[in-house]
């Protein structure tokens, strides 16, 4: 079986800077892989990419074995497959709770509105927020409207979610609730690509870690190895930062 | 459970209520003064009798006041395919101009130049251009001149609401767009769904302005020779040469903007309370 996503020799530049320079990513399904590296190294772009929100210089993205960068695919079909959480959770603040969650589902895939509610009640619930299904996101704290934000991203059960660092945007203390949910996705199964500063979380939950330096890949493991033994100079300089803490 | 208020809190709220009735006592008792000033100045005016006489004549009142009153009916119902006119077309205009891509530049252009034209024609000219020009090319089978007039209203007014809109739309957060995008939604369905609903919501107070403006406007359609209360009061005029006809029009037109004004104040108290929760500051 083809695994979930493959980007293969993936380039994308801003005029005469060249931010990826030719990363191959694997993921699995059901496998969590989380991408680290400084600030500026591509992570958020190499995402971008995969989204088709952003068009590549070179390179090919594939989705379950269909090549997504071919210009004749269907965008929105290829986004509607595919789940993302921002750092910035850019929840529709003129819809309710509810309406965010529901929205790609009755727009882009037209299921049906009380089965599509029901479903979004039903995620509400899982995640502890049903009390705010008709409340509008500014009522709710960022750790809540970060966790909104992943069940709107998983109401139409995306084949892979992409999150970039959702929690770089949260009060320590928020951080918690929604790292979380993102292990019980893990749990239930998911398939996750993404980028994070938190390294204790990266470890315990992370099949397999990826370090990007620079718009390439520079080492890449088991959390174990990557984060712990790491074998590239870069890695241990990076990861020595975040260990001076 | 129920919280038993302190004596503390008790003697505040006796304080704010005191204040509350106070603040309602000056305020009525001062826009009594004012009112009864300016009226006994106008009163006491050389010409109040023979104004009083042309403006304000209660008989002619009762007279006309029938005909005046059809006559708004036609303003009413050419303002409302008008408003709607309006609306679609502003936001046909306002969605062109905010396309990107070079593929749309000469629609952007065309938009473009269309609402820096026709926001400055003086309406008067744009219903005498339309109301006359158009059945003067002959091109065209009879039309109604209350058409011709609402098209009119449509082609002006809907420069003046496309700018508006435009403005509305562009302050919708382009994260918003990104967010809709991600999640599939397509280009006319991120408009529709996401960025519309924010901008217009902005821009409220702003559209209720052009849209009582223009109810006004409408009353100038009676130079295309439509039977409106303005053309209605000008016939009365011309039987008894007493303006109290123009002053019902007057008065019936500010009792037609009422509820609009009202509808504005209370959607935007609206969307304060729901933005602010609770305390305005
Ligand atoms: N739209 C853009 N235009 C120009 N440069 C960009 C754009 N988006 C990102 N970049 C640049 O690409 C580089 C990588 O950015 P990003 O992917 O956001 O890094 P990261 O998420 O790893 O911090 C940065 O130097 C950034 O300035
Ligand atoms: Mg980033």
């Amino acid at each position: 079986m083809s695994p979930v996503l493959r980007t293969e020799g993936v380039v994308k530049a801003f005029g005469d800077r060249v931010v990826l320079d030719g990363v191959d990513v694997t993921v699995s399904q059901h496998e969590v892989v989380v991408l680290i590296g400084a600030s500026g190294s591509g992570k958020s772009t190499l995402l971008r990419t995969i989204n088709l929100l952003e068009p590549i210089d070179d390179g090919r993205i594939w989705l379950a074995g269909e090549d997504v960068s071919d210009p004749r695919v269907d965008v929105d079909a290829v986004r509607g497959r595919i789940g993302v959480v921002f750092q910035q959770f850019n929840l529709f603040p003129h819809l309710s709770v509810l309406d965010n969650v529901t929205l790609a589902a009755r727009h882009v895939h037209r299921t049906p509105k009380a089965e599509a509610e029901e479903t979004g009640r039903r995620l509400l619930e899982r995640v502890g927020l049903a009390d705010f299904a008709k409340a509008y996101p500014d009522r709710l704290s960022g750790g809540q409207q970060q966790r909104v934000a992943i069940v709107r991203a998983i109401a139409t059960n995306p084949e892979l979610l992409l999150l970039d660092e959702i929690t770089s945007a949260l009060d320590p203390q928020l951080v918690g609730e929604v790292l979380d949910l993102v292990a019980e996705l893990k749990e239930q199964g998911s398939t996750i690509l993404m980028t994070t500063h938190e390294m204790h979380f990266a470890e315990h939950a992370a099949d397999r870690v990826v370090f990007l330096k620079d718009g390439r890949i520079a080492e890449e493991g088991p959390p174990a190895q990557v984060l712990r033994d790491p074998q590239h100079e870069d890695t241990r300089a990076f990861l020595a930062r975040f260990r001076d803490r | 459970m129920s919280h038993e208020p302190s004596a503390v809190e008790l003697e505040r709220r006796a304080y704010r209520r005191g204040r509350s009735v106070r603040s309602v006592v000056v305020a009525v008792v001062s826009s009594l003064v004012v009112v009864a000033a300016v009226w006994l100045f106008v009163v006491n005016t050389k010409g109040w009798a023979a104004a009083q006489r042309t403006f304000f004549d209660p008989a002619e009142a009762a007279k006309t006041f029938p005909a005046v009153l059809a006559g708004l009916w036609v303003n009413v119902y050419v303002l409302f395919f008008a408003a709607i006119g309006v609306a679609v077309f502003a936001t046909l205009l306002a969605v062109i101009r905010t396309l990107r891509g070079p593929v749309f530049a000469p629609l952007r252009f065309l938009a473009a130049a269309y609402t820096d034209l026709f926001r400055g024609v003086p309406m008067i000219v744009l219903i005498y251009l339309v109301g006359f020009g158009i059945p003067a090319l002959g091109v065209l089978p009879l039309i109604d001149p209350r058409i011709l007039g609402g098209v009119a209203l449509v082609i002006g007014y809907s420069a003046y609401v496309a700018e508006v809109l435009r403005a509305g739309i562009e302050s919708v957060h382009p994260s918003q767009r990104l967010a809709a995008r991600s999640l599939g939604l397509s280009y006319a369905q991120t408009l529709r769904l996401v960025v519309l609903p924010q901008g217009v919501r902005r821009v409220v107070p702003a559209l209720v302005n052009d849209f009582v403006s223009m109810q006004k406007d409408v009353g100038l359609i009676s130079i295309l020779g439509v039977v409106d209360a303005i053309s209605a009061a000008n016939i009365a005029k011309a039987i008894s040469f007493n303006y109290t006809s123009f002053v019902i029009a007057g008065l019936l037109f500010i009792l037609l903007s009422l509820p609009f004004i009202q509808l504005t104040n209370h959607l935007e108290r609206r969307a304060l309370a729901r933005q602010q929760q609770g305390a305005v500051v």
